[in-house]
């Protein structure tokens, strides 16, 4: 295939698109004066230069980085000619550094704005220009992206931005912080109004960095997008690191460290691509329902493999994945932040269509940072697999806000024996961070549903959407145990001192070590064969897709930071 | 007798058509009360059924891995005889014992494999007054030794492969051997059957390898390091006669079953009866095998293993004492539940029928089906949990014998057979036509498996035209199996398939149901430019729909394709320019990636609108690993040995260290002449597949 044909072609289709709307204004009578047909070129000329941005060398110089146009990501991302473009004619105001000359102006400026469908649903976007000034940020380029969020808010539809800027537009000083400013604080007023997704397509640094961090998800581009505070050149001059961009702030890092994106796509093309298929899954804003789709996936379908996936050992690894994808539909399952805090599990899927947001304990990842002394190594490995630490408390929390803003029921799937000890956990604050993924859970007013599917032990069972944090439906498979904590410390503090301590372990799991403790005490609604599961909880959201329930009247609440 | 075996086969076809037996499970005839089957998986299973229809309680052994295998759940009870390793739980006498007086079962079933040939087992049961189902301890000890096993059948007037020789003692007396024999040479374990620790060697140099590997997997195996050198006779097929045997010196031969194709000395394919033999060469072999059966005062079913060379000569090549895995397709042309026949001799009753009454009826293919990668030396073991898995068996003259089910685990320690697919027809052409469907239809995912191999196999036109011997494997894939080479018109039929797999799926993301907030002014698209991208051509494709049916077109040509569209099921039923076909889709993502199994390989297939792939072109390509100087697992297993160190130099083709695992040693060789950079594994130690095991600089 011919690079520069297919670029050609893409090109006609593009401008196509553009011209077809244009027809639709009053087509103009050739008898006017030379003025007025000279304002007729004008725009047309002026309309030409903001398709090209920055011109053809520099969309070939974005090319060779493997990267795409603001306009050819626009058009992957929406459906066939559904974008509708704000603001093309919008120029800077820079009139120092000889900005003012008209070789630097370029209508639109470095940010493409509109307004178009994703499968038919409205959403807004901007795509930053880097072939414009690098992308930088003009006072221009923040009112445009200001613009389209005002209207996405009134409307009530999600924004997406595909960033791709080298920072503020120096030119300008604090005009253009002011610009940030004003991303940031419609950034902040949208929140919880409509879903806002950032895709990091490029660089993204400084102050940008901001905007995407507001966001409810942050997708990168592998390879060709950073996000960091300070570039390499200055974490090298002031604290002498070496170290390179992709390092510093590259998918990986941002992905798996740092916890600030929530996944990373193979390249533009691969991310676009499942962004609309992401798109699917969320509401258009608060006032809407949790989306439900044409299913093929029979609600009652049974599941005969969850029967036997909880091993008989209690201290022995499986996949919680295997749950999701095997009670989900069809299998599809849209992890958000697979590489990082691997010892929860989130994501959006569908039970009979309805986006539901997933959440479950890991068995098979050990909990994160454990830096218990060696000799209590063995301990940690074992019983602690799958605890909540810091970073999937955290993690969780801002999964299990999100669904509950945007009204999408959330789904639990238990098998946690604690919370991760150690001095690591304890310093790095564990207690207030904990204390997020509780105050989530206890805040949440969607329908909850909750299944056991095996340790329940101690505060985890209590923070992990337990009926006493208004769980509308909790389960337990027979594999569940809910206790304070397992058999062996129990009984070494009950029977301190005792020599029977295996007898006493043998009562304690008798007792104990099972669904029924919990199921006496109505904290469970019913101990389920695990195979009917998804059966039972798409009939569940049927009958709780009407569920009401508001918390008393706040300013706003006071989630511990 | 016309009349008689008239009613017979009419009886046997309506049955076997149900995939039953024509037997008569006779409830006043008093066999035993509770049967110990000491074996798992779906030998295991098989055996339960049966016994269930002859009303006999069933117990089942497990080891603490199998707690909650389908053999333990179909018996009626169960015992755990000890942990994973099958040396400390199937192959525990000790606690097999214990189970069968722990539950009072009189008599025991051992399957195949594990005790079944073990005379020890037999001997100790025998002291305790439970009954062995299966020959005495005479046969399997005459049977079960290679040498003695020729000698009888020398005497019984069996034909034996000359340059037989005796036991070896090591490596140098190996060549020597082989030497005198002449070249090539077989070497394998005296107690091993089948083809386990078989080596074959044409020099003096592989003599020696085929030696130590043959001694080691023999000892692991066989806990006997005993070994055997024969002539190998190039080109043959392996067939093999069915006989059954009472206690009262009857004995009959239930024909052939000709299991040529085979990997590594494994049987993959078998089929009843054989193309090659005519009923003169049937009858001969036939009787032999039950002369060798009486020489040996053999009761029970047995089989005797022959060589077939080109011209129909005949050479013994070993009896198996015990029921075979590919027992079914004799079940299916004979109508006879072997395994009932074995219960009853054992239980003292003389055999139902003469030979006269023994019918080929029709033809039975087996497909062994297995948790094994076909692409590596025809299949490298797999392991995994069985994420879905759904047998053909809605199809008729379909059997399925298994012993795992969705969710269960192939796991490291045990054979990695997943089933055994067997299907019947009044042809063979029907018989193999039944098994394309029954391969098609076949949904296991979470594993890798060699339904690939097998569509093949089966379709080839040497396969076809009956033109097999033991080598058809590396002869026909001589540069090992790549899977399904598409014709031109397989490829249109793959790529009209998933271009409009995708545009449906496309049509879909787009019905949001009673959401008033979807686009009405949009309108809704009838045609498509997509490209597809298939084993790296491009293909630029449009589609156009009509209902449920699209009209694509490629290069000229138009596919009408048509089907249900139900994107959850993971059986893609389409109907292709009125060809029906069924394919799978493995998986489909948002990039545009659909794999599709289509004539059993899978296909992986990119598919993305015009404007996507015009656009690829500037998408920066990712720079693959370098894996000349990375050595890694091809598949799960352990560790045995490393013979390297970091630091060491070794040359192309080196070993560099052995991977065990279902009992199959793999040396691991080099790539390339290199300094050895580091050393990732150590001997015991258990790595899955793909892990790393050596550096190279």
């Amino acid at each position: 295939m011919a690079a520069l044909a297919a670029v050609r072609r893409c090109r006609v289709l593009l401008h196509g698109a553009v011209k077809s709307s244009f027809r639709g204004s009053p087509s103009q009578p050739r008898s006017y004066s030379a003025g007025r047909l000279s304002v007729q070129e004008r725009i047309e000329r002026k309309r030409q230069a903001a398709l090209v941005g920055g011109g053809q060398k520099r969309i070939d110089a974005q090319h060779g980085r493997g990267k795409l146009t603001a306009r050819e990501r626009v058009a992957l991302l929406l459906d066939p000619d559904s974008f509708v473009e704000y603001d093309a004619f919008v120029e800077h105001r820079c009139s120092d550094f000889g900005m003012e000359a008209d070789h630097n102006k370029f209508p639109g400026d470095s940010v493409v704005t509109g307004q178009g469908r994703i499968n038919g649903r409205l959403v807004y976007v901007f795509s930053q220009d880097f072939t414009v000034f690098g992308g930088s940020l003009s006072g221009a380029h923040a009112q445009k992206i200001c613009k389209i969020m005002d209207q996405a808010m009134l409307v009530g539809a999600p924004v997406i931005g595909l960033n791709d800027s080298g920072g503020a537009r120096i030119q300008e000083g604090v005009e253009s912080l002011a610009g940030y400013a004003d991303i940031f604080l419609r950034n902040v007023m949208a929140s919880g109004v409509v879903p806002q997704i950032s895709l990091i397509m490029g660089p993204c640094a400084g102050g940008a960095v901001y905007s995407p961090a507001l966001t409810d998800f942050t997708f990168m581009v592998k390879d060709t997008s950073y996000l960091f505070i300070t570039g390499p050149d200055v974490v090298k001059s002031v604290t002498n690191e070496d170290v390179t961009q992709e390092e510093l702030g590259g998918a990986k890092t941002h992905t798996a460290v740092s916890g600030v994106a929530h996944k990373a796509f193979e390249n533009d093309i691969d991310a676009l691509l499942n962004l609309r298929e992401f798109f699917n899954f969320l509401p258009l804003s608060n006032k809407d329902p949790s989306p439900v789709t044409e299913c093929h996936d029979p609600s009652d379908r049974l599941v005969p493999g969850l029967d036997t996936l909880v091993p008989l050992e209690s201290t022995k690894a499986y996949d919680m994945l295997d749950v999701i994808h095997s009670i989900v539909d069809e299998r599809d399952f849209f992890e958000i932040m697979p590489n990082y805090a691997k010892n929860i599990v989130v994501g959006f899927a569908r039970m009979n269509g309805r986006t539901v947001g997933i959440v479950g304990n890991q068995p098979k990842v050990a909990s994160g940072e454990s830096k218990a002394p060696i000799r209590y190594q063995h301990l940690i490995s074992k019983l602690y697999y799958c605890c909540l630490d810091i970073n999937s408390s955290v993690k969780g929390a801002r999964f299990v806000r999100f669904c509950d803003a945007f009204n999408v029921p959330i789904i639990t799937f238990v098998d946690v024996p604690g919370f991760l000890p150690g001095t690591a956990q304890e310093y790095g604050g564990i207690i207030r961070h904990g204390a997020k993924l509780l105050y989530a859970f206890a805040e949440a007013t969607v329908p909850k549903i909750t299944i056991i599917t095996r340790k329940a032990y101690g505060g985890a069972y209590d923070v992990m959407s337990s009926k006493h944090l208004r769980g509308d439906v909790n389960y337990a498979w027979p594999s569940a145990e809910v206790a304070v904590m397992g058999a062996k410390g129990a009984v070494q503090i009950i029977f301190r001192g005792k020599n029977n301590q295996a007898d006493a372990e043998a009562e304690y799991v008798e007792k104990f070590a099972n669904p029924f403790p919990a199921a006496v005490r109505g904290f469970v609604d019913d101990i389920v064969v695990p195979s009917t599961t998804r059966r039972r909880i798409c009939r569940d959201l049927e009958v709780l897709a009407t569920k009401k329930q508001t918390n008393p009247w706040k300013k706003h609440a006071n989630v511990p930071l | 007798y016309l009349i008689d075996h008239a009613a017979f086969r009419s009886r046997c076809c309506i049955i076997v058509s149900r995939a039953q037996y024509s037997t008569v499970y006779d409830h006043n005839e008093k066999t035993f009360d509770k049967i110990l089957i000491a074996n798992r998986g779906e030998i295991a299973c098989r055996v339960m059924k049966t016994c269930k229809k002859m009303g006999i309680k069933t117990v089942a052994v497990h080891s603490d891995v199998d707690a909650n295998a389908v053999h333990v759940k179909m018996a009626d009870e169960a015992v755990c005889v000890g942990p994973a390793p099958t040396s400390k739980s199937y192959l525990n006498m000790d606690a097999i014992m214990n189970a069968i007086r722990q539950t009072g079962a009189q008599a025991v079933h051992p399957g195949y494999g594990f005790l079944s040939e073990n005379k020890e087992f037999a001997k100790r049961l025998a002291a305790e007054g439970v009954s062995f189902i299966g020959p005495d301890t005479h046969a399997i000890q005459a049977m079960g030794d290679k040498i003695e096993s020729k000698l009888i059948a020398k005497a019984a007037k069996v034909n034996t492969i000359p340059g037989f020789d005796g036991v070896v003692k090591d490596a140098d007396e190996a060549v020597r051997i082989a030497n005198e024999i002449g070249y090539p040479v077989m070497i394998k374990a005296s107690a091993g059957g089948g083809g386990k620790g078989m080596r074959i060697a044409w020099n003096d140099e592989e003599t020696r390898e085929g030696f130590r590997f043959s001694s080691q997997e023999a000892a692991s195996s066989f806990g006997d390091d005993r070994l055997l050198i024969e002539k190998f006779i190039d080109n043959p097929r392996h067939i093999e006669i069915q006989v059954l045997a009472d206690k009262h010196g009857n004995a009959l031969w239930l024909n052939e079953r000709e299991c040529s194709i085979q990997r590594r000395n494994q049987k993959v394919v078998e089929e009843a009866p054989s193309t090659f033999l005519d009923p003169e060469t049937r009858r001969a072999m036939g009787e032999q095998a039950v002369s060798l059966a009486k020489a040996v005062n053999y009761s029970s079913a047995g089989t005797v293993e022959f060589l077939v060379d080109s011209r129909k000569n005949f050479y013994f090549l070993e009896m198996n004492t015990r029921l075979q895995v590919e027992h079914p397709i004799t079940e299916c042309i004979t109508g006879l539940d072997l395994v009932q026949q074995m219960i009853r001799i054992a239980k003292g009753f003389p055999l139902q029928h003469t030979q006269a009454e023994i019918p080929i009826n029709g033809w039975a293919i087996e497909s062994r089906v297995y948790a094994e990668d076909p692409y590596k030396s025809f299949g490298l073991p797999s392991i995994g949990r069985l994420s879905q898995y759904q047998e053909p068996l809605n199809l008729h003259n379909v059997r399925v014998d298994s012993g795992i089910e969705e969710g269960s685990d192939i796991s490291i320690y045990y054979d990695p057979m997943i089933s055994k697919l067997v299907t019947y027809g009044a042809t063979r052409a029907e018989a193999l036509k039944k098994m394309e469907d029954a391969l098609d239809n076949y949904v296991i995912r979470g594993v890798t498996h060699n339904i690939p191999l097998l569509r093949e196999i089966i379709v080839h036109p040497r396969f076809i035209s009956g033109d097999i011997s033991t080598k058809f494997l590396p002869e026909v894939y001589p540069e090992g199996f790549k899977g399904h080479q598409l014709t031109a018109t397989g490829r249109k039929e793959l790529l009209a398939t998933a271009a409009s797999l995708f545009v449906a799926a496309q049509l879909r993301a787009q019905k949001f149901l009673g959401d008033l907030r979807v686009s009405n002014t949009q309108q809704e698209r009838r045609s498509w430019e997509l490209c597809v991208e298939l084993e790296k051509g491009v293909h630029m494709l449009g589609v156009s729909r009509s209902g449920a049916t699209y009209t694509v077109e490629i290069d000229g040509d138009k596919l009408e394709v048509s089907s249900d569209w139900n994107l959850a099921s993971p059986l893609l039923t389409v109907t292709l320019n009125g060809i029906h076909r069924t394919l799978q889709c493995l998986s489909r993502n948002a990039a545009g990636e659909i794999s599709l199994q289509y004539l059993g390989t899978t296909f992986k297939l990119r598919v993305l609108s015009k404007l996507a792939a015009a656009l690829s072109v500037h998408m920066p390509e990712k720079v693959p690993e370098d894996t000349s100087s990375i050595l890694r697992s091809p598949m799960p297993g352990t560790v045995v040995a490393v013979s390297v160190k970091a630091g060491d130099t070794v040359a192309e083709g080196q070993e560099i260290c052995v991977i065990e695992a279902m009992k199959m040693q793999n040396s691991m060789t080099a790539a390339k002449t290199a300094k050895v950079r580091s050393v990732h594994c150590k001997p015991g130690e258990t790595v899955g597949e793909g892990d790393l095991l050596v550096e190279l600089e």
